[in-house]
């Protein structure tokens, strides 16, 4: 760690890359709040696996619809 | 920066997002400015500060308002631009001539050295595995006290020099195939 060359490669990387200080130029609030409705919005996939599976139980057995709709 | 009362942190820990916009607002330009020195760009820092704080807000059950919340904001910060750079979702080419641009923003100590040599070693260090890389830009460039980093990274201050030691090897022998002889 403190063997000379490898202070002669920190000196080169530091002229080869420079130390950055930068502030934040605007607000993005915004555009957290569009983050956070985009994934309000979306529907988790097991929701998606559970539709699909009720739509094929139905396909098979549409003698179950009118069971189904007695329970809702 | 100064904490906030711990009672914003226990109305964000329950959800308040009134609690969760003013702690966005006031530790987003320090988020900011952790990510900008990792991954060097600043369009892809405001992404990643919006991932950031993405995270925060799903894992909000998880925090302990009685704990520091900067600190654990920045550990967060740092794993979504770790998760960034291991991606590859940094253009190389952009990132490269920010460093480049950067470079020639501030005076060189040495103005012997060549700008082609400059490019190279920035090449080089781009090529460093993600959390190698990560270390040695807080460590050896931006020169921040190892502790530090050891929190951001949550692992200990022997790892992280571990891990600057590593990429420097790493550096020399890269930058040696590219016929620099530090």
């Amino acid at each position: 760690m403190n063997e000379p060359r490898d202070e002669e490669i920190q000196s080169l990387l530091k002229q080869a890359i420079a130390p950055l200080t930068r502030n934040l130029e605007r607000d993005l609030w915004p555009r957290m709040l569009q983050r956070l409705d985009e994934r309000s919005a979306t529907v988790p996939w097991f929701d998606w696996a559970l539709l699909a599976l009720l739509a094929l139980w139905l396909c098979f057995s549409p003698q179950a619809i009118p069971v189904l709709l007695y329970h809702l | 920066m100064l904490e906030p009362q711990t009672e914003l942190f226990e109305e964000f820990a329950q959800g308040d997002l009134e609690a969760f916009e003013k702690l966005f607002r006031q530790f987003q330009g320090e988020i900011y400015g952790w990510i900008v020195r990792i991954v060097r760009d600043p369009g892809v820092a405001e992404d990643l500060t919006v991932e950031t704080f993405w995270r925060i807000y799903r894992a909000r059950a998880r925090f302990d308002p009685s704990r520091n919340f900067g600190g654990w904001a920045r550990r967060i910060a740092t794993n979504a631009a770790l998760d960034c750079l291991k991606s590859g979702h940094l253009k190389h080419a952009r990132t490269e001539a920010f460093l480049l641009e950067d470079s020639a923003s501030v005076s060189p100590p040495n103005p012997g050295v060549q700008r082609d040599l400059r490019e190279r070693t920035a090449r080089a260090f781009q090529q460093l595995p993600a959390k190698l890389r990560i270390a040695a830009t807080l460590a050896l460039i931006e020169e921040m006290p190892y502790k530090e980093i050891a929190e951001a990274l949550d692992i200990s201050a022997g790892a992280v020099k571990l891990r600057v030691f590593r990429a420097l090897r790493l550096l020399r022998k890269s930058l040696k195939e590219m016929g620099v002889e530090p």
